[in-house]
C-alpha cells in the first residue's frame, strides 16, 4: 500500500554534520537515498532528498514526525512528503 | 525527476504564501432515512452521518500530514432536509429537532460545519419547504455548525418571489435571536439562484439529489500565491497577466485534485468534482483584493475593479478547467467583505460600495456575500437586495447568492465581529428608498427568454 517515493527537504543556517545526522536517522530506519541535491545561499542551507520508504521500517506518520522532530533539535527545518504532490502541481 | 528548484516553489507557497485545500467536503445522501416518525428519522440520519464520515476528519488530517499541505476545513453536506423532513415533521419546531440531529452528528465526527438544511423552492414551495423555511432562524439559533440555504430561482424557472419575500422576514428573525453575538445565525444562510448540487462550500453546500449515495467534493484556494505571481508581472500588458494567473491557478487546482483523489481512495466513496474557487481568509496575504490591487487598482471597488474581477475569475476557470478532470461547484472568485482584509478596508473607506459588490457579482461568483447591514434594514428591502441579486443569476445563467447579516442594534460605521473564518466587519450603508410594494406583489418572476441576447 505504501506508495515509494517521496522527497525530503531540510532548510535552515548552515551548520557541521546536518547531512550525517539525517542520514544516520534514515539509515537506522532503513530508508534508501535515491537523490541529494543540496546548495547554500546566503548562510543558509537548502537540501533536498528523494527517498524510497518502502522498506522503511516504522509507519509513513511516524517518520514523518521524528524527522520533524531531528530538526527541532538540530534547529533546522526537515519535512517529509510523499513526491506526488510536487508531480502533480509541477508536471502537465 | 522532480528538481530542488520546483520543490522549493511548492513548499515557498504553502509556508509563504498561504496556499492550503480550504475543505474536503463528504456529500450524504440522506434519501434512505426518510421515515414518517420524527424520532426514527432523527435516529437514522444520526447514524448515516455518524457512519459514514466517521474516517472523514482522521484521514484529512492524515493526508495534512503526508503532503505537508494544510487542509483548512472537513466538511460534511447532505441532501435538502425539507425533502428528508417532509413526510415526518408537521411543525417548525419538527424540523429544529432535525437541525439539532445534524448538529449532535457534526460534533460526533469533528467536522465544523453540515450544510443542507435547506430548502428548494425556486418555482413552487411544498408545505415542508415552508415549514424548514420557518424554522430557520430557531434552527440556527439554537445549533453550532449547521448551514442553511434556500435556492429561490434558477434561469429555467424564474424567480419565486413568495420565497423572496418570506426570505427577507426570515433572515431579520435570524438576526434577532442571535443578536447577542452580532447576529451570526445570519452568516449561517444565504439565499441562491442556480444553486448547484456538488458546492463543497458553506453555508450554501448541500447534497443534492442529482448526487449518489456518498461523495468527496474538494474547494481548493491560494489568493496569496495568485497574489504572489502577479505581482512579477507588474506593469506587462493583459495577455501575460492573464498567462501568469492561469499557471497559477493550473497548480493550485491539480493540488486540490490530489488530495480529493486521494480523500477519495482512502475513504472508499467516490470523487465528485473539485471546486475552482478562490476564498479568501481574514488573514493579510489571503485576500482577493489584494489580488485586484496588484493588478494596478489603487483600492477594490475604484473603476476598473469589476473589469479585473472578470479577468481575474475567467483565468483562474481556463487554468483550473485543464488541471482538473471534473470541476464543479461555484468554481470562482469570491468576494466576501467581511472574510477578507483588503475588503474590509475599502468598505471602510467607503471605496466599495453595495452597489459596486453588485456590479462585481455579474461576474464572479458567488454574489452579496457575509455583508454587514444596518440592524433597522426592512424586511422588504433585504427582499428586494435578494430579488435583485436572484435576478442578475437568473439572466445570466450563473450562480448567484446572497448572504447578509442585519446586524442587530448596529448602524452605518459600526463594526460587527463574526469571528473565526467568518471574520469582522463595517456595517455598510443601503440604499434608503422602499421597495415595499414591488415586494407585496407576490408570486413569481417568468423565466426569462433565452434568445434575443442583448
Amino acid at each position: 500500500m505504501e506508495k515509494s517515493k517521496s522527497i525530503i527537504t531540510v532548510v535552515g543556517k548552515d551548520q557541521v554534520g546536518i547531512i550525517a545526522r539525517v542520514t544516520t536517522y534514515l539509515y537506522e530506519s532503513n530508508v534508501n537515498i535515491e537523490d541529494i541535491s543540496q546548495s547554500i545561499v546566503g548562510g543558509y542551507f537548502n537540501m533536498m532528498m528523494i527517498v524510497d520508504t518502502s522498506d522503511a521500517n516504522k509507519e509513513f506518520l511516524a517518520l514523518s514526525k521524528e524527522l520533524e522532530e531531528l530538526g527541532n533539535k538540530i534547529g533546522v527545518i526537515i519535512k517529509l512528503q510523499r513526491e506526488d504532490i510536487f508531480k502533480s502541481m509541477q508536471r502537465i | 525527476m522532480i528538481n530542488i528548484n520546483e520543490v522549493i516553489e511548492t513548499n515557498k507557497m504553502i509556508e509563504k504564501e498561504n496556499l492550503d485545500v480550504r475543505t474536503i467536503t463528504l456529500g450524504i445522501s440522506l434519501l434512505d432515512c426518510i421515515s414518517d416518525d420524527l424520532n426514527t428519522l432523527c435516529d437514522n440520519i444520526y447514524k448515516r452521518i455518524t457512519t459514514t464520515a466517521k474516517d472523514l476528519v482522521k484521514t484529512g488530517k492524515e493526508i495534512e500530514r503526508e503532503y505537508a499541505i494544510p487542509i483548512v476545513n472537513k466538511r460534511i453536506s447532505v441532501t435538502p432536509i425539507a425533502l428528508i423532513g417532509a413526510s415526518a415533521c408537521k411543525s417548525a419546531e419538527d424540523f429544529v429537532l432535525i437541525a439539532k440531529t445534524l448538529d449532535k452528528a457534526a460534533h460526533k465526527v469533528g467536522v465544523n460545519f453540515i450544510g443542507g438544511y435547506s430548502a428548494l423552492p425556486a418555482k413552487g414551495m411544498t408545505k415542508a419547504e415552508e415549514l424548514l423555511i420557518e424554522s430557520i432562524p430557531q434552527a440556527l439559533c439554537e445549533t453550532e455548525s449547521v448551514c442553511a440555504s434556500v435556492n429561490l430561482g434558477s434561469t429555467k424557472t424564474g424567480i419565486n418571489m413568495d420565497a423572496v419575500k418570506l426570505m427577507g422576514r426570515i433572515i431579520k428573525e435570524t438576526a434577532k435571536l442571535t443578536a447577542d453575538r452580532d447576529s451570526l445565525g445570519c452568516a449561517k444562510l444565504v439565499v441562491l439562484c442556480n444553486a448547484p448540487d456538488d458546492n463543497p462550500f458553506m453555508a450554501g453546500a448541500f447534497h443534492g439529489v442529482t448526487e449518489t449515495d456518498d461523495v468527496i467534493n474538494v474547494g481548493v484556494s491560494g489568493p496569496g500565491v495568485i497574489n504572489h505571481a502577479i505581482q512579477s508581472v507588474k506593469g506587462k500588458p493583459f495577455g501575460e497577466l492573464c498567462d501568469t494567473i492561469k499557471k497559477t491557478a493550473f497548480k493550485v487546482t491539480r493540488l486540490g485534485q490530489l488530495v480529493a483523489q486521494e480523500a477519495s481512495r482512502r475513504l472508499g466513496i467516490p470523487y465528485g468534482i473539485v471546486d475552482l474557487s478562490l476564498a479568501p481568509t481574514p488573514a493579510v496575504g489571503d485576500s482577493i483584493a489584494e489580488i485586484l490591487e496588484s493588478m494596478g487598482l489603487d483600492k477594490v471597488g475604484a473603476p476598473g475593479t469589476t473589469a479585473a474581477l472578470a479577468l481575474l475569475n475567467d483565468a483562474v476557470k481556463k487554468g483550473g478547467i485543464m488541471a482538473s478532470s471534473y470541476v464543479g461547484g461555484l468554481s470562482g472568485a469570491f468576494i466576501p467583505v467581511s472574510e477578507d482584509h483588503g475588503m474590509i478596508s475599502s468598505a471602510q473607506c467607503g471605496c466599495l460600495t453595495l452597489e459596486k459588490l453588485e456590479a462585481m457579482t455579474c461576474v464572479c461568483s458567488v454574489g452579496l456575500d457575509m455583508i454587514a447591514i444596518p440592524g433597522r434594514t426592512p424586511a422588504s428591502t433585504i427582499s428586494g437586495i435578494i430579488a435583485d441579486e436572484m435576478a442578475i443569476g437568473m439572466i445570466n445563467q450563473k450562480t448567484t447568492a446572497v448572504r447578509i447579516i442585519p446586524v442587530e442594534g448596529k448602524d452605518v460605521g459600526d463594526v460587527a465581529e463574526f469571528g473565526g473564518l467568518l471574520g469582522s466587519g463595517p456595517v455598510m450603508k443601503v440604499n434608503e428608498y422602499s421597495c415595499e410594494d414591488f415586494i407585496a406583489r407576490g408570486g413569481r418572476i417568468p423565466a426569462p427568454v433565452h434568445s434575443f441576447k442583448n
